[in-house]
């Protein structure tokens, strides 16, 4: 699939958006007036700020809205209402923090759960689509849900939390990783299915429909070499686990608590260019590429 | 659920003009949806005889073609360096007079000093009768380059050839072989044959290197070593006729395989035993008698011969059985050498044989034959042929061809149900056909036609000092047969000054500065080479284009032409019409729209400058000017009273077809009736057409010949004899002595194979071929934005093994090297492919600057021509003579005998193909970024 | 609307014959001709005579080869368009309600008017049936020709797609697939159409049908070969035989 930044700064500062919103719903930390202003502004940043990039790629922005009439059988729609209701319940919710000094838990709840809605389902939209076997995995769901999680501790503060939350993403990434790799294979598809003729030798694409590029081979064509995919990995997983966790477990220090973070945003932030960029659709097959 | 309304019955059109495409040859019936006077949507004429409905994606892309902004706008007049692509845009009036100042001075002077040569022209019948009544003998269109062989071939033996002038009884053909076709001229009509045949089950054997297109949905595909089909076809002929599993009946009654060969000594050994009106002699099974082979009731006897004067003289039929019985060409003795397996060649042979005679079927319809006698039904063999440049590309092409028409003819399939069927104006024996004329006076017309079928050294194009008449050598020693000319040679020869120099050289519709022309950068080389006074040494050339093509940049004068939904045009009986093998048919184009740029069709051009130069057949007595456009020529114009160019819809009624008088109303008879005539042969005289009263009856009505022209298929050629007999040294016109074994061996009147020309091929072992994209016309396809999506660039494809041989993987670039040039090409793998050839697309490279497209185009920077490493003359022998890359009997261009070699090669560092050339200028700019291509509301 | 209908009143699509495609690219050109000049937005052309054309197609022919365990490779040419899938992700994922399987034929449509061009739909199309017209930035897709197939101003034999009409080789099929009698029902049965990608559970409509056996002429050379018993071994003899069978025409 094509890395495009919008999809990749959408997943990465929206789960971490909605990742701190949600310990934030849940009191952790349990700040209040300036402090807490600071804290929702950063995670109403990331996650709007992450919602609007993913309507950049959209052909018609100005439609939008329209995307909230399908909730009944679409995962894009289901995640814009979950989104929408997390927004507006955790704002009221601030609004009692910050500016009133009142903490109504029950709507800290509510939006917490929203907000762990709202990465569940944009998982899902990735999850759903049996056309990329490294993402029709429950494993996906899963990444998405731990990282969120482990970023919203890490930006609340909840070291104590971060750190087991941190080990556990760790460990969900390099299981979806692991299995990511045979996912194509182990569907069944290959060019043989895809064209019926499987059955009589050995496929091979020849001439493609046209010489030039088109639509599906920007958007779902996308290779990225092993090696080169061997240290990015490399990389991701460094800079979004294992560098956040030492700087946890050295001694307490703000910046070090902001390295941590930053080195976790850019962990994830590759590891999400990876997502894209690794998952083989399968219409690739009918071009005789993955 | 609700979901949203949608209109299910949207208006398509204002209106519907009904004319016919011209993306290609093919010349299908097209419906141009019009929408507040442009051109929407064009679709298939399901009432048009050709496509039915049906259209290929050139067709259906004509809306980009006529938009293109590659459009030539205005005449225009070279200001910079030739091959520069500097022009100052002219008026008509202007070019005109510029082309009449070069053009009087040498007709009044020496008119041979303007050669006059047309490409892919479709109107032959009017472009030669310019050229005639101008008075040069050097006129030809480009038959000679592409597949005079296959042309020739079929003429000389049996009176109608493949290309698009025959076609395979689809409705009752059960066995269907293709040898050498890639798409063909008869594009869609193929392809609903196929899918036609397909349907009911029937079997596909395709023959050829390549296993593409026709060849992939082929039953079988015998992937054969170019070069080779004539053994093939030998081979199968001797596997067939040692079984027995010939026609008979069909041999003795409408071949000349009965016929007497005189075997005495002398200068008519060889040539037929005739009676004193000249009618060839056979022995009658009834009497036992010598008669003439066409006196009513006569069965010729097949076996009988006839002993005179101490000598026995044999039928054909001896000859053949006594040559093709031959070991010589048994399967097991060739299969190496064809590249298929023995077992292979057999039982295809003997697949023939099953379907030829155990599926035999009759018509009941009852017909009579040319001696007279009644016959009650039709018997049916359902094996039909087809072939194309595959075997006509190649210097043995010609006598390959004649060994394809001699097998369909012992399994008796021409002419008959479910076999091959001649297209009207064909079948036309050799004799009906003009022969070729070059007598040039100043002032004065030709003497007659330029082209035609030689029957004899007497027809041959040579001066008086036995030098040739013509600029391209056609009809001399070197290739005597050569009907269509040698369109490949002009260039080169005019050049050279061999056989002398001219003036002016005039062309329309090729781009003979790249892709028509063999050895592309040698010839943009002569076309702008000077002499020693700084002058070109080809003084002036002309040249008319609708286009941007390559070749624009290489003359000093344009004349723009229009689109082919700009202009008239005809479809006419006397050229390359439209018709079917049960109906005679011609059709017309006309202006569905108007020209938005000062253009002008060219034929009309034409008209306008031969009135300026007075032309005699274009001017009347009075001196005033016969027709004022080529509209009025077509409805006008009489070939002989009561005949013209069109057919239908003739007489003042419109009521007479095939002849009648002119009709003033004729073209809007044509454009009401969809913009064809078609007239139906009459049941009983559809097939035995050459020996069909009733058909022949039905001809001469339609003015495809004066009086009925029975004859017989010709399996022995006795103008082939003829010339043997003068390299053997008989007869007042005799060959040069270098060309004398060559005659002798290569004219051989009964079909041979011979190995082509190898000099200088040591090392070069690998067989190099193109072929036609079925989405793209030669150069022209890419100018279109639709189609160029589809082929924008050429890879070279290459077969597995020499994949793993020379270390390549796809997208690797290798250099090929030929004995003339070398290339350097982008790679690609190719498994259903014979082991020893790679091939690429025609046509698909592109000079930079051409076509209004970007100079970083992929067809400028990755697509490559082939054409680099063929030569149009083969390497130097050492004895100082020019010998044409041709077939020695007809000078077909013989494209497909490049031998190469191929090595891998680091990608050039522009990542480019190589050779590169330098842009040419684009007198049209470069066209828009996007398109949105929508015309209606 | 991005329910999918239970059922279908007719399933209509395409019955595609491998066996006699040729390749030629016809139904892809009439394709973008039709529906440039109809339904929606036009298909569009991006650096259309430049160094990288590219455009929208509904419509496009691949090919491919295949090498059997035994005997030569076989070229197979392959066209493709929307399969009108029974089970249409592409319809469920669209979050606007654009795309839609229509209950009366069961033709997959998009309504360009509710597009906001997200690329969901051909994120979940395995087919690679739907191309995002970069000029209109909303979803094109085949549309079966739903503007031809009903038409009231084309005559009735018109009244199919596009493609279909214009096929030279008469390798597509045009019909409705949910009524066994259909004539592409038949041939469907007759020829073995099989589904591309079965396991992605779509359920296409379209079918295809699977190229015949190939290159068995030899095979029959039992069969064949008492034909081509040679009737003498010398000409001499051959002549013989000729003047034997002459006698009995
Ligand atoms: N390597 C290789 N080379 C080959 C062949 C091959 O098989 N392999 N095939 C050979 C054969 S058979 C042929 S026929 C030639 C074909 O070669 P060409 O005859 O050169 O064919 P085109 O490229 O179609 O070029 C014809 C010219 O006609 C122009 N044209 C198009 N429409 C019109 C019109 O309406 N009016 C006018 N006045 N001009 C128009 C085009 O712009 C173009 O410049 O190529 C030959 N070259
Ligand atoms: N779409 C489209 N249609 C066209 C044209 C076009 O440019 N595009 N051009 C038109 C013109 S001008 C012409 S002349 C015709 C030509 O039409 P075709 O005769 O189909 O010409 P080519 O495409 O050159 O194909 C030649 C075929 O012969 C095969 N071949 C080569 N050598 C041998 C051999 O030794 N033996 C056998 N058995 N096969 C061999 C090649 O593999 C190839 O498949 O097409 C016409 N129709
Ligand atoms: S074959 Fe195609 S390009 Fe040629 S005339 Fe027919 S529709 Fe036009
Ligand atoms: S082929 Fe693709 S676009 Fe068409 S219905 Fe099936 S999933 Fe949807
Ligand atoms: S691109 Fe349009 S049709 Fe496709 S899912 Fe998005 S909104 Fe629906
Ligand atoms: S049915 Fe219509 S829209 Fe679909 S591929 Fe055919 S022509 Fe295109
Ligand atoms: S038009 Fe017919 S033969 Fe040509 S590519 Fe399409 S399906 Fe195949
Ligand atoms: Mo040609």
């Amino acid at each position: 699939m094509h890395p495009a930044p919008s999809v990749i700064i959408f997943t990465t500062l929206s789960g971490l958006g909605f990742g701190l919103l949600l310990f934030l719903g849940l009191g952790l930390p349990d700040v209040s007036g300036w402090v807490a202003f600071v804290f929702f502004a950063i995670a109403y940043a990331l996650s709007v700020g992450g919602l609007m990039a993913s309507t950049f790629h959209l052909g018609h922005p100005e439609r939008a809205w329209k995307a909230f009439t399908q909730w009944k059988t679409s995962w894009l729609s289901r995640e814009g209402w979950c989104a929408v209701i997390a927004l507006i319940v955790m704002g009221l919710y601030a609004i009692g923090v910050i500016f009133l000094g009142q903490r109504w838990s029950l709507l800290g709840w509510i939006g917490a759960l929203f907000s762990l809605l709202t990465v569940f389902t944009t998982s899902m939209i990735y999850t759903q689509l049996k056309t990329i076997p490294r993402w029709n995995m429950n494993l996906t769901p899963a990444m998405f849900l731990s990282f969120s999680l482990a970023g919203g501790a890490l930006l609340a503060g909840q070291v104590r939390v971060a750190l087991p939350l941190l080990l556990i993403a760790a460990l969900v990434q390099i299981l979806y990783w692991k299995k990511g790799d045979k996912a194509l294979e182990e569907s069944g598809t290959n060019l043989g299915t895809a064209t019926g003729l499987g059955d009589r030798g050995t496929v091979r694409a020849f001439e493609p429909p046209h010489t030039g590029t088109n639509y599906l081979l920007r958007e779902f064509v996308h290779v990225v070499g092993r090696k080169h995919a061997e240290k990015l990995r490399i990389i991701s997983f460094a800079l979004a686990f294992v560098l956040p966790v030492i700087l946890l477990l050295l001694p307490f220090g703000h910046f070090f608590a902001l390295l941590a973070v930053l080195s976790h945003l850019a962990g994830v932030a590759t590891s999400r260019w990876l997502f894209f960029a690794q998952a083989e659709h399968v219409v690739g097959l009918y071009y005789g590429k993955r | 659920m609700n979901q949203p309304i949608i209109n299910t019955s949207p208006k398509v059109s204002d209106e519907v003009r009904k004319t016919t495409c011209y993306m290609c040859a093919c010349r299908c019936g097209i419906n141009v949806h019009m929408k507040d006077g442009k051109v929407a949507y064009i679709e298939g004429n399901r009432d048009h005889p050709v496509n039915k409905g049906v259209l290929c994606a050139k067709g259906s892309a004509g809306i980009m073609q006529v938009n293109a902004p590659s459009r030539l706008r205005a005449p225009l007049k070279r200001v910079g360096p030739r091959g520069s692509g500097k022009f100052e845009e002219i008026s008509w009036d202007e070019a005109l007079d510029i082309a009449v100042g070069w053009l009087k001075p040498i007709r009044e002077d020496n008119p041979e000093k303007l050669a006059f040569f047309t490409g892919r022209d479709q109107s032959q019948s009017f472009t030669s009768f310019w050229a005639q009544n101008f008075g040069t003998c050097n006129y030809a269109a480009h038959g000679g380059f592409c597949s005079v062989n296959m042309a020739a071939g079929g003429i000389y033996t049996m009176g109608g050839a493949f290309w698009e002038f025959g076609q395979p009884d689809w409705d009752h053909t059960k066995l269907f072989m293709l040898f050498g076709v890639a798409e063909d001229h008869d594009s869609n009509p193929i392809k609903m044959g196929i899918g036609k045949i397909k349907a009911r089950g029937a079997r596909v054997i395709g023959v050829n290197p390549i296993r593409s297109g026709y060849n992939a949905v082929a039953d079988d595909w015998v992937g054969i070593t170019p070069g080779t089909d004539g053994l093939f076809i030998l081979s199968m002929i001797h596997v067939l006729m040692k079984a027995g599993k010939i026609d008979l009946d069909y041999l003795s009654r409408y071949t000349n395989a009965p016929v007497l060969v005189d075997a005495s000594e002398g200068p008519t050994k060889g040539l037929f035993l005739r009676d004193e009106d000249g009618k060839p002699l056979v022995v009658d099974r009834n009497t036992g008698e010598l008669t003439a082979f066409d006196k009513p009731g006569v069965r010729p006897d097949l076996s009988a011969t006839f002993e005179k004067d101490g000598v026995t003289h044999r039928p054909v039929f001896h000859l053949m059985a006594e040559r093709y019985l031959s070991d010589e060409y048994a399967p097991e003795n060739i299969a190496e050498q064809c590249g298929i397996p023995a077992t292979r060649i057999r039982a295809i042979a003997g697949e023939l044989a099953r379907v030829a005679f155990d599926e035999a079927f009759e018509l009941e319809r009852e017909w009579t034959d040319f001696r007279g006698e009644k016959h009650t039904k039709m018997i049916g063999r359902p094996v039909a042929m087809h072939s194309m440049r595959g075997v006509s590309a190649h210097a043995n092409g010609f006598q390959t061809c004649r060994a394809l028409h001699v097998l369909q003819i012992i399994l008796g399939t021409v002419e008959v149900p479910g076999g091959f069927r001649f297209k009207p104006p064909y079948p036309k024996p050799v004799e009906a056909h003009p022969r070729p004329h070059c007598k040039v006076t100043p002032n004065t017309p030709l003497d007659g036609p330029h082209l035609g079928f030689v029957q004899g050294p007497e027809d041959l194009a040579l001066k008086p000092d036995g030098s040739p008449a013509r600029i391209d050598k056609a009809f001399t020693w070197d290739n005597p047969m050569s009907s269509h000319g040698l369109m490949h040679m002009v260039i080169s020869n005019a050049h050279a000054g061999d056989p002398y120099k001219i003036d002016t050289l005039f062309m329309y519709m090729a781009n003979m500065s790249w892709n028509s022309s063999m050895n592309t950068k040698g010839v943009m080389e002569m076309l702008t080479d000077k002499d020693e006074n700084g002058d070109y040494v080809i003084p002036h050339i002309i040249y008319s284009d609708a286009y941007s093509s390559e070749m624009v940049a290489y003359a000093d004068l344009i004349l723009p032409d229009t689109t082919y939904l700009e202009r008239h045009d005809c479809i006419s009986l006397l050229d390359r019409p439209i018709c079917e093998a049960d109906a005679a048919a011609d059709a017309i184009r006309w202006p569905v729209i108007e020209p938005d740029r000062d253009v002008k069709g060219f034929q009309s051009a034409l008209v306008e400058l031969a009135n300026r130069l007075g032309l005699p057949g274009f001017t009347n007595e009075d001196g005033s000017a016969k027709w004022q456009d080529y509209a009025d020529y077509i409805v006008n114009h009489e070939r002989k009273p009561g005949i013209g160019p069109l057919a239908g819809f003739r007489g003042e009624n419109g009521d007479k077809e095939g002849r009648g008088e002119v009709n003033p109303d004729q073209l809007n008879r044509y454009i009401e009736n969809g913009g064809f005539y078609v007239a139906h042969i009459p049941e009983g005289a559809d097939y035995y057409k050459p020996w069909n009263a009733a058909y022949q009856d039905w001809a001469v009505g339609m003015g495809i010949y004066d009086s009925p022209q029975p004859y017989l298929f010709q399996l022995y050629s006795e103008p082939m004899r003829k010339f043997q007999l003068a390299a053997e040294g008989h007869g007042e016109r005799q060959p040069p002595e270098h060309l004398r074994e060559r005659i002798k061996e290569t004219l051989d009147p009964m079909p041979i194979w011979y190995e082509t020309d190898q000099t200088g091929n040591e090392g070069f072992t690998v067989n190099a071929l193109t072929q036609r994209p079925m989405a793209m016309y030669h150069s022209w396809g890419t100018q279109n934005a639709w189609l160029r999506q589809l082929h924008g660039r050429n890879p070279l494809y290459v077969p597995t093994k020499l994949m793993r041989e020379n270390g390549l993987s796809d997208g690797d670039w290798a250099k090929v090297t030929s004995p003339h040039g070398e290339i350097t090409v982008p790679v690609m793998e190719m498994a259903a492919l014979n082991e020893n050839t790679v091939w690429t697309w025609n046509a698909i490279g592109k000079r930079k600057g051409a076509w209004a497209l970007q100079e970083d185009a992929p067809e400028a920077t990755k697509g490559f021509l082939l054409n680099h490493l063929i030569h149009e003359l083969l390497p130097p022998k050492g004895d100082g003579l020019r010998w044409a890359n041709s077939d020695p009997i007809t000078g077909q261009a013989a494209w497909f005998d490049l031998k190469v070699k191929i090595e891998k090669a680091d990608p050039p560092t522009d990542a480019e193909s190589q050779p590169e050339f330098p842009p040419i200028e684009s007198p049209v700019g470069t066209g828009p970024k996007d398109l949105a291509w929508k015309v209606g509301k | 609307m991005t329910q999918l209908p239970t059922s279908t009143d007719r399933k209509m699509g395409l019955v595609i014959d491998l066996d006699t495609c040729v390749g030629c690219h016809a139904c892809v050109i009439s394709c973008k001709g039709w529906n440039t000049e109809n339904y929606g937005a036009p298909l569009s052309d991006q650096d259309a005579y430049g160094a990288n054309p590219s455009g929208t197609f509904l419509n496009r022919v691949h090919s491919y080869e295949v090498q059997p365990a035994e005997g030569h490779a076989q070229l197979i040419h392959f066209p493709k368009s929307c399969l009108h899938c029974e089970d249409a992700p592409c319809v469920t994922v669209c979050p606007t309600g654009a795309s839609y399987k229509r209950v009366e034929d069961g033709i997959v449509l998009v309504n360009e008017s509710d597009c906001i061009g997200c690329g969901l739909c051909a994120w979940s199309c395995p087919y690679g049936a739907r191309e995002l017209d970069q000029a209109e930035g909303v979803m094109k897709k085949c549309t079966l020709c739903v503007d031809r197939i009903y038409n009231e101003n084309l005559p009735e034999v018109d009244r199919v797609p596009s493609c279909v009409r214009t096929c030279p080789a008469g390798a597509r099929h045009f019909g409705d697939l949910g009524d066994a009698d259909s004539d592409v029902s038949k041939l469907v049965a007759e020829r073995g159409g099989m589904d591309l990608m079965p396991e992605m559970g779509t359920k296409p409509v379209n079918k295809y049908l699977p190229p015949r056996p190939k290159d068995n002429v030899e095979d029959q050379i039992d069969i064949l070969a008492p034909l081509l018993a040679p009737v003498a071994e010398e000409p001499k003899g051959f002549l013989g035989w000729l003047d034997k069978t002459l006698e009995k025409l």
